[in-house]
């Protein structure tokens, strides 16, 4: 039988912090969470007075899937796929930070190539990411030409790394002890015209978008958030960055070959969402410095560590050499042998601290996945960028925070 | 000057009687729950750690107090982080919030209430923040099985 739902037999997944208003103008509205204005399921609960929001009550978890408990039934390699689908926009971060957490757990150094080529990657997806996250935000202000050029650089970077590992966004390309496999002929070749093609295309978007009366009217002073008060919140990356604190894991703690390249970190001045473009756009300007420097830096070698602990033996060995089949038998029915122990690893992401916390038991399936996923840190104190400004801001500030379902819920 | 300050920690923590050693390239400390809030009040006040990262649990079925509380701490001045370990038991998983501290603790002490059934004293808004409304059990327990569904709209027949 099939059943309808309707708004008489369909519960009520939230319970919302107010349910009266303050006063007696005010009003309670629903924002979301399948809503034109977000993109990116999250409800808002807001109540209004006029135009202006005076109270808000985020709520997260429409796209929850039970990451951190699938993962305790898979085998330390066989969960990299579930990592990617975390930040979609940017997934090889997310696979080498997974990778990077288990291979500190393992004490396994990983190769010179993989180190530059995972630097390089994750740079190439910062980029990826940031032209998302402005892309979707200036859109919803209405700058449709400067969405449409900044997705065609995408599409080209996005197609780019699907020849590298044959998906557009969900790349599983990372690997413990390496990655899937080396860069193809001709790659390094074709990143060189996109970088070409990201300045001609990056510098019209300034010109539409910089001293735009509308976008300026729209972002300036709107969803202002101090240093001090984003730190209160949990907040990282070019949401902390915009308020003009120089916090950068990248030059902070260094890792990968951060410590080895040269780069600025640019910073706002007031928090705003004005600032939090201008950060992203800065941003990628040296992600592509660093993508330069590191096509020069990129050594010859291995990919793969040759630790028999997390690296499958070549195909050839596996169907001629008893051992080596036992060993691919073992990797894949058992997993990678992770000693026992806990580690938190955190890596630079697009949008901040992404931080894997694992618990080993010492088998092959991890005891406990715990990501420290930056978007929920966010959304935890979207309310104070949404408070006092009006329903309309609502659309800008939640594009310029660039939230992430997959990360955020997870 | 960053490993200067996590020695002083060390060794301050050490004097109170705290279990504290360096595990891959942070400072882990193992404390009781009572003295939670007091330990995140000097590193927050006493030593910079000013970015609350995370809060988690994990849970040991077989073993007596069967919960781990598990915090991350981040100073943006040293850069450098702290975790702090608390065991409760599977009968009273209890701890103080600590809200009033990081206002980032609010969103997190959620999950994880309603993932791993921890509670947080004075913290009053443990609503569910993934789930939803009236979900049963606490899906990140070892004994609560991945197959179970709980769908609050009904499948499609």
């Amino acid at each position: 039988m099939t059943v309808r739902n309707t708004s008489d037999n369909l519960p009520n997944p939230v319970r919302p912090a107010f349910d009266t208003p303050s006063t007696e103008d005010g009003v309670i509205v629903n924002i979301g969470p399948s809503h034109p204005a977000t993109h990116g399921t999250l409800q808002i609960i807001a109540e209004l007075n006029g135009e202006r929001v005076v109270r808000a009550d985020v709520h997260c978890g429409y796209l929850h899937r039970g990451f951190e408990k699938e993962c305790e039934a898979h085998t330390w390699h066989t969960l990299i796929p579930f990592v990617d689908r975390l930040n979609y926009c940017s997934a090889l971060i997310n696979n080498f930070a997974y990778c990077d957490a288990v291979e500190t757990l393992m004490d396994v150094e990983i190769t010179p190539r993989t180190r530059y080529l995972r630097t390089l990657l994750s740079e190439y997806s910062r980029i990826a990411d940031h032209m998302t996250c402005i892309a979707a935000s200036v859109m919803e202000l209405g700058a449709m030409t400067a969405f449409l050029y900044l997705m065609t650089i995408r599409d080209w970077i996005y197609e780019h790394l699907a020849d590298l590992t044959g998906a557009r966004v969900t790349y599983s390309y990372g690997r413990i002890g390496g990655l899937a496999h080396d860069l193809p002929e001709g790659w390094l070749e074709r990143l060189e015209e996109i970088l070409d093609e990201y300045e001609e295309y990056i510098g019209r978007i300034h010109g539409l978008m910089d001293r735009n009366r509308i976008f300026i009217d729209r972002t300036r002073d709107v969803g202002v958030i101090s240093t001090e008060q984003a730190v209160h919140w949990g907040f990282t990356g070019p949401i902390l960055r915009s308020t003009g604190a120089a916090r950068d894991l990248r030059r902070d703690t260094p890792y990968l070959a951060y410590s080895e390249l040269d780069f600025e970190v640019p910073v706002g001045i007031n928090g705003d969402n004005y600032d939090r473009y201008y950060v992203r756009m800065r941003e990628m300007d040296e992600s592509v410095h660093m993508i330069r420097q590191l096509m020069h830096m990129l050594p010859k070698g291995p990919i793969n560590v040759d630790d028999r602990r997390c690296t499958f033996p070549e195909k050839h060995r596996v169907y001629t050499e008893i051992e080596s089949l036992i060993n691919h038998f073992k990797l894949v029915i058992d997993g990678p042998q992770v000693p026992a122990g806990e580690v938190y690893r955190a890596h630079e992401a697009a949008n901040g601290e992404l931080g894997f916390y694992l618990v080993s038991d010492g088998t092959g399936t991890p005891h406990r996945v715990h990501v420290r996923a930056p978007s929920f840190v966010h959304m935890g104190g979207l309310h104070k960028l949404l408070e006092g400004y009006q329903l309309a801001d609502v659309v800008s500030t939640f594009g310029t925070m660039n939230m992430i379902g997959g990360e955020c819920d997870r | 000057m960053s490993a200067d300050l996590l020695e002083r920690l060390r060794a301050r923590l050490v004097d109170e009687g705290r279990e504290a050693a360096f595990a891959h390239g942070l400072l882990a400390v193992q404390i009781p729950r009572e003295a939670l809030l007091d330990t995140a009040k000097l590193l927050k006040e006493g030593f910079g750690f000013d970015l609350f990262l995370d809060v988690t649990a994990v849970d040991w079925p077989d073993r007596d107090p069967r919960f781990d509380v598990v915090y991350h701490f981040y100073s943006t001045r040293d850069h450098v982080r702290v975790r702090l370990k608390t065991a409760v038991t599977g009968t009273d998983p209890v701890v103080d919030t600590l809200v009033p501290l990081f206002g980032a603790a609010a969103y997190m002490e959620r999950e994880c209430h309603e993932m791993l059934g921890i509670g947080f004293r004075g913290n009053d808004d443990l609503r569910p923040i993934l789930l939803y409304e009236g979900f049963e059990g606490h899906p990140l327990r070892k004994d609560y099985p991945k197959e179970r569904e709980q769908p609050l709209v009904r499948y499609r027949e």
